[in-house]
């Protein structure tokens, strides 16, 4: 009887055990799937399908009166039928007018603009020239290159028809279209058609805002560390004061948002969509978890150190800013990255105050509309295009891969100034 | 001539980094002459005169340049009213917007006047920035100088110096309760405004939520409707789902990792699923609706169900995931605090490990779960981008896991993007909204809070 109640509660134990590696290994694979499923989504993004044309310009044509260059000129100049025409030369069959716009959409809608870049970049000298240029493919003839368009379906459901993929296929065949390396993504701000989008301008954004955040939040959040831990008396100021920053740290951020909303936008008047604002949104909500990081790095080091300076003659503001302070920036520091990374992956206050807008440009001053780079992945991931996914995803691998270095960062530094007094 | 804000910041700071040395080096002088010695050392009385020269003037300079803007605008809204007695008041900050515009030169227009208001506009602005220049170097220069003079040898300027350093180091730290002042203020009067238009029981005890509100006046539409319950029950609903998926997980992990796992295997799993807490959440929405979303709808498929594609479980589902990590390391830290004590007189008992686990330590550590679990679902009815990105925006009175859902985040984010005017009632529903969640949300905090206090305090 006795070896029969052990053997059940032996196996009562094992049941535990099992529970518990279940568990994590089904946490651990949601990870791996989270991760593994966005990766194959998103690494094509890596490359973008482009065609090649030779194209003539006469550079005399871009000159005012005095022969200096006129950008209006420039401006004004039909690229988009400049590059209309080269492609028209490899299908010289296209004649009808309704064919001639069913081939016109197998390539970007901004392939005369981003000539017009090249072009300016290069800076020719006066005279004609002819010159061969890679120019960006639409966004569905990329997605059939890349095999992301499955053609099973029938054509009428299709963003390409068969007539498109012939023509693609025959620019391909003759090595005038392929996939290359996708610069744009690295260097261009947002856009309305998926193969001229790039991230640099929502990751200047979160460049801005989060410089924004840690002047705010840093110098604030070690001053009232230091307050708390050695200034504060005890009495009901200091505990309300503690209580609130528990409490803060655990509100929800898109309160946070509101706050922002209605405090620095409609009652001090600060512009919509503007890198300040989101860093001080973002620098509120990281105060409390700074806060509370500092005060534990404080508390860590040994009293004796204090009181030894508080025995030589230091003032308690010498003491503790002399002494105590340096040998808690590793701690702070710590706690600063993380609350930073949990600054840089937050949305949801930015969509409050307006940091949810289409802009073109990438920003350049702390009032500028900007966005942020969770903000650019929610609204890519809200498109309607295919091409924006894998966009989405791409950002997505960049801004998790950027935060995980940030948090080991975070962890090496832990290890690295861990001191046992 | 302008002054641009960062010239005369830098201006300000090289000032005041000047009165810093002349300070330092003049008090020593000073000491020398009445062959003295300084009652405190020399850079206390640079410190000091460093912050009489620069906190006024830097106050000032903040206080003009986030009122000045706001009191021209009040100006010129007031000029336009005189000049247009009969125009109401979104037509005169029409207008105003309309002068802004043009005198940045963002647009051009023809009417006359516009572009003379728009004149007067941008010179009042240069006057602006002129005098908030002037106003602020000439302050700190002054103050600078009335220090410098006024300082003796033995003047105690340490003290003086610390004692106005405590003084801001309070200040920030009274941030946090101003904070949580601007919080409850700026959306308790939102929310008044909200109710002032619309029935507050209504807004609790309705069942119909559906925030279209006619665009024009004359247009035939519903009234908008807005009772609270169908969302409060959809974020109800997604966040016991997730809850349904984190609590099992999480507290098993948390109960393997504290009691069974090796040293190797804990440094492993505990930063990797630190890593899982580290994902921002626009991915777990990100994950939710493009790949969690499909999947529920095709296994519902499969069974003969119709799964909705915004449905509440594959929501609530990737919630949960998110979630996982919070619970785990909150529960292990209390499992973990529990006294070896009590395991080594469990096990001396004869009891074996399961056992102990489940008659002593869990048993000793329940306040402390709790506590994790509340904060756990404070977080899961705060959670934004997850539901904004794979929940519905249809508020449906429902507790159905596969049909469409809204939530109060969702609905507030719906009702908050978009160009919509600031007095509106969907925008003033989503501050009632937003309220709630706050309340709802610090109650739950509070409490959760409290109770790992009282643990801690227990073995302490």
């Amino acid at each position: 009887m006795i070896r029969k109640s052990i053997q059940s509660r032996r196996a009562r134990e094992t049941r535990l055990k099992i529970y518990g590696i279940t568990s994590i290994c089904f946490a651990l694979i949601m990870l791996a799937t989270l991760l593994i499923s966005i990766g194959l989504n998103g690494y094509s993004a890596l490359q973008q399908a482009y065609f090649k044309v030779d194209i003539s310009v006469n550079t005399e044509k871009f000159v005012d009166d005095s022969g200096a260059p006129d950008n209006n000129k420039m401006n004004l100049f039909n690229w988009d039928g400049l590059v209309q025409s080269a492609l028209r030369e490899f299908f010289p069959e296209v004649k009808d007018r309704d064919e001639k716009k069913e081939l016109f959409a197998i390539i970007s809608a901004n392939a005369g603009y981003d000539l017009k870049e090249i072009i300016k970049k290069k800076a020719l000298g006066s005279g004609s020239h002819t010159l061969s240029v890679w120019l960006h493919l639409s966004d569905d003839a990329d997605q059939y290159l890349k095999g992301r368009l499955s053609i099973d379906i029938p054509e009428e459901d299709r963003r390409i028809n068969n007539k498109q993929i012939a023509w693609v296929n025959s620019l391909v065949e003759r090595d005038i279209a392929k996939l290359k390396f996708n610069k744009t993504f690295f260097t261009s701000a947002d856009s309305r058609e998926p193969e001229s989008a790039g991230i640099l301008g929502s990751v200047i954004g979160s460049a801005l805002t989060l410089f924004v955040t840690i002047m705010f939040a840093l110098p604030l959040a070690v001053m009232a560390a230091i307050y708390l831990e050695y200034f504060a008396k005890p009495g009901k100021i200091t505990d309300f004061i503690e209580v609130n920053v528990n409490n803060l740290a655990a509100v929800p951020s898109i309160v946070f948002g509101l706050l922002g909303l209605s405090v620095f936008l409609s009652t001090f008047g600060l512009p919509r969509s503007a890198p300040l604002v989101g860093g001080l949104v973002l620098g509120l909500m990281t105060l409390p978890t700074i806060i509370i990081a500092s005060r534990a790095s404080i508390r860590s080091i040994p009293p004796s150190i204090r009181e030894a300076a508080l025995g030589l003659g230091a003032s308690k503001m010498q003491a503790a800013l002399h002494h105590v302070l340096p040998l808690a920036t590793p701690g702070i520091l710590t706690g600063t990255i993380i609350g930073m990374a949990q600054a840089l992956g937050e949305t949801a206050p930015l969509l409050m105050i307006g940091m949810v807008a289409f802009i073109i440009d990438i920003p350049t001053t702390f009032t500028s509309s900007a966005t942020a780079m969770p903000v650019q992945i929610y609204m890519w991931s809200d498109s309607a295009e295919r091409a924006f996914y894998e966009r989405s995803s791409l950002a997505i691998l960049f801004l998790v891969a950027f935060l995980i270095s940030m948090n080991l960062l975070a962890v090496v530094l832990r290890k690295k100034f861990e001191k046992k007094w | 001539m302008t002054l641009p804000l960062s010239f005369v910041f830098f201006v300000l700071l090289g000032l005041s980094v000047y009165f810093y040395y002349h300070a330092k080096s003049g008090i020593v002088r000073k000491a020398a002459l009445l062959s003295d010695r300084t009652k405190a050392l020399p850079s206390h009385y640079g410190q000091q005169s460093f912050l009489w020269a620069f906190i006024p003037s830097f106050l000032i300079l903040l206080v003009l340049t986030i009122g000045g803007p706001n009191y021209i605008d009040q100006i010129f809204y007031n000029k336009i009213q005189e000049l247009n007695p009969t125009f109401n008041e979104s037509f005169v900050s029409l207008i105003l917007a309309k002068v802004i515009n043009v005198s940045n030169g963002k647009i051009s227009t023809g009417e006359e006047n516009i572009i003379m208001l728009a004149k007067d506009y941008k010179i009042a602005f240069e006057q602006l920035h002129f005098y908030r220049g002037l106003v602020v170097i000439l302050c700190a220069a002054l103050l600078g100088m009335i220090i410098s003079y006024r300082q003796k040898p033995g003047s105690n300027a340490r003290e003086q110096v610390e004692k106005f350093i405590v003084n801001i180091f309070f200040a920030s730290a009274v941030i946090a309760i101003f904070t949580t002042v601007a919080i409850i203020l700026s959306l308790f009067f939102e929310a008044l405004r909200f109710f002032n238009l619309y029935n507050f029981f209504d807004f609790i005890f309705g069942l119909h939520w559906a925030p279209n509100v006619a665009i024009r006046t004359d247009q035939v539409a519903a009234e908008g409707s807005f009772g609270m319950i169908p969302v409060l029950l959809g974020t109800l609903l997604i966040s016991f789902i997730a809850m349904c998926v984190a609590i099992p997980i999480g507290l098993f992990s948390a109960i393997y990792l504290a009691e069974f796992a090796t040293p190797k295997i804990r440094d492993f799993v505990k930063p990797t699923l630190e890593i899982l807490a580290g994902i921002p959440t626009v991915v777990y929405g990100y994950f939710a609706a493009l790949t969690a979303a499909p999947f529920f709808r095709e296994i519902g498929f499969s069974l003969g169900l119709d799964v909705s594609s915004e449905s509440a479980i594959a929501a609530g589902a990737v919630m949960g995931i998110m979630i996982i990590p919070f619970i785990s390391s909150l529960s292990d830290d209390v499992i973990r605090a529990v006294p070896q004590s009590l395991r080594d007189g469990s096990m001396g008992l004869g009891a074996t490990k399961a056992e102990t686990i489940y008659i002593v330590i869990l048993p000793a550590a329940i306040p402390g779960l709790v506590g994790a679990v509340l904060l756990a679902v404070s977080r899961a009815i705060g959670e934004t981008m997850i539901v904004v990105m794979a929940a519905g925006l249809s508020a449906n009175l429902t507790v159905n896991p596969l049909e469409s859902v809204t939530t109060v985040t969702v609905q507030i984010v719906s009702l908050l993007t978009g160009d919509t005017e600031f007095d509106d009632i969907k925008t003033l529903s989503a501050f009632g909204l937003g309220l709630g969640l706050f309340f709802f949300t610090l109650l739950l905090n509070i409490f959760a809070l409290s109770i790992s206090r009282r643990l801690a305090e227990r073995y302490d």
